[in-house]
């Protein structure tokens, strides 16, 4: 057999190319089973931009879904709480052209929280059943109330409440949010005073 | 003798100091109105714990910290509180926050204070509470709480307590006031410090445009504590930074992202040292500051010592301020302050100067032209950042490259600015992107929070129907079972039943 080998070199390379079409073949299909991967990283990566307010604003029932119906290739401007920093983020993230926010789904907002007026309330439970996030508190014909720092903003709890008392209030507000604007975006009082530069030169 | 290093750029701006004659400290009068800002530092605002028309006496508190990261708020006269409300305060937004607004009775009577005793027997935690309990926080401007600074956790272990004397800032004497007119305090306030943070040696650093500030302490030292070192060195802005004394006086930087602690020093300001021996010997919290009024636009510049919560116009007034028609109010100094848009806005625990210039004096900035890329800012910069780089950055909002470039290392000095030949306002770009990164930073952590708990929610939802679908095939399979095992077929028995019933009523009545 060893001799047939060496004797015929078109055998020998045919032996040799054939045995190593196996060990890879073996390599790849052991990587295949022992590295797999669960889940679609892409869509892991995508989800990870998305601001997470699962308003469905999208299309889609949550964050989730649009993130795989994106790296299915669906458009990635159709999420107005993200705005167009998502949509940055998104582009580069997948190199593709940033497009403008698709007015289709709606517009960017600032970021709100909804408020229970709770003399409203009537304990209907049927705001907590909404919420994607369960961020409101309450049982049945007892007061609710939402935990503001869990709430996304959604407004999905607004369309079941009975008695319209959900109202959407800015999230922030007050002093606390507050950081100075780029030069030019603000009103000509935030300029600093830095320059000295007359003094300095009369000097 | 200490060797004295030198810090990366820096500059010499006029310093203007004398205007405010340093070294006299003059008493104000009690405005009709106090109002006490929640937030007089950094951190989490204090919560009221007074409720409207109540009479309180001096040194009562009025508010009590939330958080670790938080100081109460002390009434620095007596009087009643007459509201709890929105307005405005000196900050660079112009927002209005919530403040209690008290009207001294003009009594002043003091609540009963007490001391510590002899602090060197006292266990350092236990001072730690008072300088807490007496709403002391950093007075040299950026209002940091001081029991958090000195309580840097056990990992670190403080050889020194290094007084920072530079006020490096022109114009602003309030400290070099503080170092003359009460060194025994600051002596002896230095010695408690040293006793709560455990340092062994104590550091006292001052310009040497302050000779009479380095007279008085060194003279106050020699004669209570001769181990206290005194350093002077070199006027050069912005020495006084806390990483930037740090390496003048010792040759070491503080690490990127760090706090001095991480390499053995506490850095405090002298105001902060003798509000701690007040709180320590006298049982005071702080109530009162000292405060710079300057700028050629008063009649009267000095440096006072004010109630906090006394409204910014008033002490102008007091100062003879002859205002210019669209006069600016600086609160803080001409580097790193910022323009005062309501001047009922009450003064602070921050507070350390207030400055009116002239249009002459100090005029307004001119529109910014483009960068012509002189590299001047990075020359200056004490930080050895890039700040040309860090412009065009801020500009395009790159993120990335900014924290990259190491923006949260600067310090906003304005030394950039200043040397700006095209007038760029360079520490707002830095100030705002700061603001927008960490925006970002929180809103990265809220969305991540989201997301566990839509999936969470998802779960649960997931097995409550999972456990439903169980229960009724259970049901389902529990009634077959009963029809297969020879039992009468559940409907038929139904049926049967019900038939019953009805023979039953039509044979009764």
């Amino acid at each position: 057999m060893l001799s047939l080998l060496t004797d015929h070199s078109l055998l020998m390379a045919l032996a040799a190319l054939l045995s190593l079409g196996a060990i890879f073949g073996g390599l790849l299909g052991f990587a295949a089973v022992r590295f797999k991967v669960e889940g679609n990283p892409i869509s892991e990566q995508i989800n990870a931009l998305l601001p997470q307010t699962q308003c469905g604003q999208c299309g889609y029932p949550g964050c989730r879904p649009y993130s795989e119906a994106i790296a299915e290739g669906d458009a990635i401007n159709k999420c107005p709480p993200g705005g167009e920093e998502t949509i940055q983020a998104l582009a580069d993230l997948l190199d593709v052209e940033p497009q403008p926010l698709d007015a289709e789904h709606g517009v960017e907002k600032e970021p709100v929280v909804a408020w229970i007026r709770e003399d409203e309330c009537i304990g209907c439970t049927k705001c907590i059943q909404a919420c994607p996030v369960d961020a409101i508190l309450g049982a049945a014909k007892v007061m609710h109330t939402v935990i503001a720092d869990e709430c996304t903003g959604c407004d999905l709890c607004l369309d079941p409440c009975p008695v319209d008392c959900i109202d959407l209030i800015p999230r922030k507000q007050g002093i606390g949010f507050w950081h100075w604007p780029l030069p030019g975006d603000g009103a000509a009082r935030f300029d600093i005073i830095a320059s000295d530069n007359a003094t300095r030169d009369a000097a | 003798m200490r060797v004295i290093h030198d810090i990366h750029g820096g500059i010499h701006p006029p310093e203007r100091k004398e205007l405010s004659r340093p070294g006299v400290l003059d008493q104000v009068a009690l405005p009709p109105l106090l109002v006490l800002p929640l937030r007089q530092h950094l951190g989490a605002p204090a919560q009221p714990i007074v409720s409207l028309g109540d009479r309180v006496l001096a040194g009562e508190k009025l508010a009590e910290p939330q958080g670790l990261v938080s100081v109460p708020i002390h009434a620095p006269t007596s009087g009643t509180v007459r509201a709890i409300e929105l307005r405005p305060i000196a900050h660079a937004s112009g927002l209005e926050d919530l403040c209690i607004v008290l009207e001294p009775d003009g009594e002043d009577r003091w609540v009963t204070l007490s001391g510590a005793g002899d602090w060197r027997q006292c266990d350092p935690a236990d001072l730690l509470d008072l300088v807490r309990g007496a709403g002391i926080a950093g007075m040299g401007g950026a209002g940091f709480p001081t029991a958090v600074k000195l309580n840097p956790g056990p990992s670190r272990q403080i050889e020194t307590l290094l007084i920072n004397g530079t006020e490096c800032e022109p114009y602003i004497s309030a400290d070099d006031t503080l170092m003359q007119c009460r060194a025994d305090a600051l002596i002896e306030g230095a010695q408690i410090l040293a006793h709560i943070v455990g340092a062994s040696h104590i550091l006292i650093g001052i310009e040497d445009n302050k000779p009479a500030a380095i007279a008085r302490v060194t003279d106050a030292a020699s004669r209570i504590d001769t181990a206290i070192e005194i350093a002077s060195f070199p006027t050069k802005y912005p020495s006084g930074g806390e990483k930037q004394i740090i390496e003048i006086l010792t040759g070491q930087q503080v690490p990127s992202g760090g706090i001095p602690a991480d390499i053995g020093l506490v850095c405090v300001n002298p105001g902060t040292v003798v509000a701690v021996r007040e709180a320590i010997i006298e049982g005071k919290p702080l109530t009162h500051r000292i405060v710079t009024l300057t700028g050629e636009a008063l009649a009267r510049p000095g440096n006072v010592i004010a109630c906090l919560g006394t409204p910014i116009h008033f002490l102008l007034e007091q100062a003879g301020i002859a205002a210019e028609p669209q006069q600016r109010i600086i609160h803080g100094g001409p580097m790193m302050g910022f323009a005062v848009s309501d001047l009922n806005a009450p003064i602070t625990k921050i507070t350390n100067c207030l400055l009116a210039p002239t249009q002459t004096e100090l005029p307004l900035p001119e529109p910014a032209k483009p960068c012509i890329r002189c590299g001047h800012c990075a020359e200056a910069c004490p930080a050895s950042l890039l700040p040309q780089q860090l412009y065009w950055y801020a500009r395009a909002k790159d993120q990335e490259q900014l924290t990259e470039h190491r923006l949260f290392d600067c310090i906003e000095c304005g030394a950039c600015a200043y040397v700006c030949p095209s007038q760029i306002p360079l520490v707002q770009y830095y100030r705002a992107a700061k603001g927008q990164i960490r925006d970002s930073e929180q809103e990265r952590r809220r969305s991540d929070n989201s997301r566990d708990r839509f999936e969470a929610r998802q779960a649960r939802l997931e097995t409550e129907l999972a456990a439903r679908e169980a229960k009724r095939a259970a049901r389902k399979a529990a009634a077959t079972d009963r029809a297969n095992a020879g039992g009468a077929d559940p409907i038929q028995a139904a049926i049967d039943r019900a038939k019953a019933r009805k023979a039953d009523q039509e044979t009764s009545p």
